[in-house]
C-alpha cells in the first residue's frame, strides 16, 4: 500500500467526520430556526449573529452538565450506550459516494471512503446496529420506564426496518447492484431512481424517518409517557451523544436518500459542466450538488416534524406490518413483472 | 325533541374514503400550511431591546399624585382601601401642622401610606374610589424583588415626585 492512498484516505476520512459532525452541530441549531420560523417565531439569535454560535454554547452547557451515573445500574454498558449509539450513525458515511472521481495532477482520487461492492448491505447493517445504542442504554440505567422505552424503540426500528429492506430491493433488482458508487452512476442524465420507484421511495423515506426516530415517529423518546424515554437516565454529554447521534443519523439518511433516489451528486448539465470547470473542481461541484441534496432532506425531516403529530403505538406498528410491508412486497412484484416483460420484448 | 335554540348540528361519521385513509393528501396540505408560515411575520417582540406599547388602559403601578401647587392630594379618607378587594392597602392619618401647609392640601394627611404589591390584585378600585383623584394606577409593571417586605411600597415610592423635580 503506498503512503499516498493511505494520506487520501486519511484526509478523506477525516474531512468526512468533521464535515457531518459539524452538520450534526448546526443540525441542531437548524432545527431550532425552522421550527421557530415554521411558528411564526425567531429562535435562538443571542449567541453571536443570528445565534450561530448558539451549536457551541449547548456543547459547553452539556460538558460543563453534572455527570450522573445511577448506582443501580451496570456502570460499563451504561456508558457504552451513548458511546455506540454515536460509533454506528458515524460509521454509515463511509461507503456514500461523496463525488465523481477527482483528478489532482496525475493522481484520480476517488471521492468515496470505500467503495465495497455491498455498500448498501453495509448502510443496512450499520443502521440496524444503532438498536444497540439505544437497547443497551435503555437497559443499563436499571430504570424500568427506560427499559420499556428501549424496548419500543428497539421494535419500532425492527418492524421499519424490514419494510425498508424490502422497498429496497425493488430498486436493486432495476440497478442490479449493491455498489452505491454503481447506483450513482447508472442515474447520470436524469435518470434518476425517483421517477422509475416512486412508491419505493415513499416507502424508503417513511422507514428513515422511523429508523432515525424522527416524528412523527418520535415514540423512543416521549415526555409525556415513559419520562423521557430510553434515556431518562442520562445526563450531561452521555445524552448530548444520544442526541447528537440522532442528528447524525439524519444526516446520514438523508445522503443515502439523496445517493439512492435522487441522482446523487447528478445534476443536469453536468457533462458539459465537468468541461467547464475541469477535472479538479467539477467533482467538487458535484459534492456541493450533493449537499443541497442532502440539506433539502435534512429540512424535510424538520419540515414534517412541526407538521404531523406523533403516532399512537399500535398505530404505528400497523403502519409499518400492515401497511408498509405488504406495499413494499407488492412494488417487489410490480417491478419484477414490468423487468421481466422489458427483458422479454 | 326540538332543539330550543336551532343551532343543533347533527354529525353524520362517514367511513374515510380510500384517498382519506391513504393520509398522504392531507399531509400534503398540512406540509403546505406550514411551509407558508416560513414567509410571515415573526410575531416575537425582542424583548430588553424592544418593549411592547402598553394599551391606554394598563393598570401599573399606583402613584399618588400633587396638585397644582405641588401639594399631596390624598386626605387619608381610606375609601381606597375600604374598596380594595385584596385588602392591599394600609394608611395612617395625621392632621396637618401649620408649618407644613405646603405640603398637605388638606389638614388631614397620610403619615405612612403602603400598598402590598404581592396583595394588590390592580382592579382599579381604588382609583374609581378615591374622592381627591390622588392615587391612579398608571405607573409602569411592578419590577420583581427577592424579599416579601420589599413588595411593600411606602410613601417613598408610591408619592409622584415633587413640582420642582419634576422640571
Amino acid at each position: 500500500m503506498e503512503i499516498g492512498f493511505v494520506l487520501e484516505k486519511f484526509i478523506l476520512v477525516a474531512v468526512i467526520f468533521g464535515i457531518s459532525l459539524v452538520i450534526a452541530m448546526y443540525s441542531t441549531y437548524a432545527e431550532r430556526k425552522v421550527a421557530a420560523f415554521l411558528q411564526d417565531r425567531l429562535g435562538p439569535d443571542r449567541a453571536g449573529p443570528f445565534g450561530i454560535l448558539q451549536p457551541l454554547a449547548d456543547g459547553l452547557k452539556m460538558f460543563m452538565k453534572e455527570e450522573i451515573i445511577p448506582t443501580t445500574s451496570s456502570k460499563w454498558l451504561f456508558i457504552a450506550g451513548p458511546g455506540l449509539a454515536l460509533l454506528c450513525a458515524c460509521i454509515g458515511t463511509a461507503v456514500i459516494p461523496w463525488g465523481s472521481p477527482m483528478k489532482i495532477g496525475d493522481r484520480i482520487i476517488p471521492l468515496q471512503v470505500s467503495d465495497i461492492n455491498v455498500g448498501v448491505l453495509y448502510i443496512f447493517g450499520v443502521v440496524s446496529l444503532g438498536v444497540y445504542g439505544v437497547m443497551i442504554g435503555g437497559w443499563a440505567s436499571n430504570n424500568k420506564y427506560s427499559l420499556l422505552s428501549a424496548i419500543r424503540a428497539a421494535s419500532q426500528n425492527i418492524s421499519y426496518e424490514i419494510a425498508m429492506g424490502l422497498s429496497i430491493i425493488a430498486l436493486l433488482l432495476m440497478t442490479n447492484t449493491l455498489s452505491l458508487k454503481e447506483i450513482v452512476d447508472q442515474q447520470h442524465g436524469w435518470r434518476w431512481n425517483i421517477l422509475y420507484q416512486p412508491l419505493g421511495f415513499l416507502i424508503f423515506i417513511i422507514c428513515s424517518f422511523a429508523e432515525t426516530n424522527r416524528a412523527p415517529f418520535d415514540l423512543p423518546e416521549c415526555e409525556t409517557e415513559l419520562i423521557g424515554g430510553y434515556h431518562t437516565e442520562y445526563s450531561s454529554m452521555k445524552l448530548g451523544f444520544y442526541l447528537f447521534a440522532e442528528y447524525i443519523n439524519m444526516f446520514v439518511s438523508s445522503a443515502v436518500m439523496a445517493t439512492l433516489y435522487f441522482g446523487g451528486y447528478n445534476y443536469p448539465g453536468m457533462d458539459s459542466m465537468a468541461i467547464w470547470l475541469g477535472p479538479t473542481w467539477a467533482p467538487l461541484f458535484g459534492t456541493a450538488i450533493l449537499f443541497a441534496k442532502i440539506f433539502f432532506f435534512i429540512f424535510l425531516f424538520m419540515w414534517v416534524r412541526w407538521t404531523i403529530p406523533r403516532f399512537r403505538y399500535d398505530q404505528l406498528m400497523n403502519l409499518g406490518w400492515k401497511g408498509l410491508i405488504p406495499l413494499a412486497i407488492a412494488n417487489i412484484i410490480i417491478t419484477g413483472v414490468v423487468i421481466a416483460i422489458i427483458e422479454k420484448f | 325533541m326540538e332543539s330550543l335554540s336551532n343551532k343543533k348540528k347533527v354529525l353524520e361519521q362517514k367511513p374515510l374514503t380510500f384517498l382519506e385513509r391513504m393520509y398522504l393528501p392531507a399531509i400534503a396540505s398540512g406540509m403546505a400550511i406550514t411551509f407558508s408560515h416560513l414567509f410571515k411575520k415573526p410575531a416575537t417582540i425582542r424583548y430588553p431591546e424592544v418593549e411592547r406599547e402598553f394599551s391606554t388602559n394598563f393598570r401599573g403601578m399606583h402613584s399618588l399624585k400633587r396638585d397644582e401647587n405641588g401639594k399631596e392630594r390624598c386626605t387619608a379618607c381610606g375609601l381606597c382601601a375600604l374598596s380594595c378587594p385584596a385588602e392591599a392597602i394600609t394608611m395612617i392619618a395625621a392632621e396637618r401642622k401649620p408649618e407644613e401647609k405646603d405640603l398637605y392640601r388638606e389638614e388631614k394627611y397620610a403619615a405612612t401610606y403602603e400598598i402590598n404589591m404581592l396583595r394588590c390584585i390592580f382592579c382599579g378600585l381604588c382609583e374609581e374610589a378615591c374622592p381627591k383623584e390622588a392615587i391612579y394606577l398608571d405607573g409602569p409593571i411592578v419590577p420583581a424583588d427577592y424579599l416579601r417586605k420589599d413588595f411593600i411600597y411606602g410613601k417613598d415610592k408610591l408619592v409622584e415626585a415633587p413640582l420642582e423635580m419634576k422640571k
